[in-house]
């Protein structure tokens, strides 16, 4: 059995790849896949902080390309979950300690191991290790928020995943291609300061997968290191669940992309 | 609106400026998507030689490039000013930039 690989990648920095990494390794979990998430910045580890299992890595990825550790000693096992594993990255190898090679060996390991999904979380940029991390997928999640530079720098993430990928260039079916907005703020998309669902949708010409609203809880649950999916009470935690589905194949409605109303004091004195 | 949000700040509706600033960009980024590095330089290069006869600015010059089945097209247009006034007859060719 092959497992499905999923990358996560954006361009542009700073837009939610971890904490979307994290929530939707977490949520194929939940539904009951066995699922794997690795960290492919290599030099800047993040995903273990956000897992929350960030003293608990003892070997990491380059290790196991390297051989230097396998597979099995390097998967960290969740917490709450037993079926959620995360490879870290290496803090102190830098970026060319990983190799096409390498990479290959590891996906086709965890496919052997019975991973049902490996969701890879790519570093920002487009050069090596962003390029590495999209080479292998099936599937795409590109992350993007509702302002210009980070919708410019997804249109060429979604170019590259078109042509640089191994799908591509084995003229296989093209990888899908999964657009997930996040750090949508309703009320500023009313007034006319932010981009809506559908202007971007429109510009990159690809429906969103998921809207991710811009909430406090994902600050809450990255300074646990709860990925925010766990919060099942806030709108983020939701909307990523609803996303998770989505990609599964469930058909969902959108969610938390209209303005709430507001109670009469509101009303009268604004906020 | 609640009535004392006149005492607030009211900050401009820009989400249409970014969405036309977007659509252009990425129109052409994607139209270029591909094509050889020369193309930026070559649009400099060849705006240099229609400035000498026309005064037209760099974003009246748009380059597309297409790859069909077994042959590339390189598609060239540029939009000259309209009326008879704006068009130049001096071949001295100004380095006016802008």
């Amino acid at each position: 059995m092959t497992a499905e690989i999923i990358v996560v990648t954006s361009g542009k920095g700073g837009v939610g790849k971890t904490t979307t990494s994290a929530s939707l390794a977490t949520g194929l979990a939940m539904a009951g896949k066995k699922t794997a998430v690795i960290d492919f910045d290599v030099g800047l580890r993040n995903l273990d902080l956000i897992m929350g299992c960030e003293r608990r890595v003892v070997y990491d990825f380059v290790n196991v390309v390297h051989g230097e550790a396998t597979l099995k000693q390097s998967l960290i096992k969740d917490k709450r979950y037993d079926n959620l594993y995360v490879l870290a990255a290496s803090q102190t190898r830098d970026k060319d300690a990983l190799t096409m090679e390498g990479v290959e060996k590891v996906l086709d390991g965890l496919s052997e191991e019975g991973f049902e999904y490996v969701v890879c979380d790519s570093p920002a940029g487009i050069e090596k290790g962003a390029h590495l991390a999209m080479y292998f997928a099936d599937h795409a999640v590109v992350v993007v928020n509702p302002e210009v530079s980070s919708v410019r720098d997804s249109d060429r993430i979604l170019g590259l995943l078109a042509s640089k990928t191994r799908r591509a260039e084995k003229g296989e079916s093209p990888v899908t291609q999964h657009l997930l907005l996040t750090r949508y703020n309703p009320a500023r998309v009313a007034i006319g300061e932010m981009l809506s669902v559908k202007d971007v949708e429109e510009i990159l010409g690809i429906e969103v997968v998921g809207v991710i609203p811009e909430s406090e809880n994902v600050l809450t649950a990255s300074n646990n290191g709860i990925p925010v999916i766990v919060d099942a009470a806030s709108q983020a935690g939701q909307a990523y669940s609803d996303t998770v589905a989505r990609i599964l194949g469930e058909e969902r409605p959108l969610r938390f992309i209209d303005v709430p109303k507001k109670g009469f004091l509101q009303r009268v004195f604004g906020g | 609106m609640g009535i004392l949000d006149f005492l607030k700040r009211k900050p401009e509706a820009t989400a249409s400026v970014a969405r036309e600033r977007l659509r252009i960009i990425v129109a052409q980024e994607r139209s270029t998507r591909g094509a050889p590095d020369y193309l930026p330089m070559m649009r400099n290069e060849l705006l240099e030689v229609i400035k000498k006869y026309v005064h037209v600015d760099l974003e009246a010059i748009s380059i597309n490039f297409e790859r069909d089945s077994g042959h590339e097209i390189l598609e060239l247009s540029v939009t000259l000013p309209e009326g008879k006034q704006a068009a130049r007859s001096e071949t001295k060719g100004e380095a006016k930039t802008g």
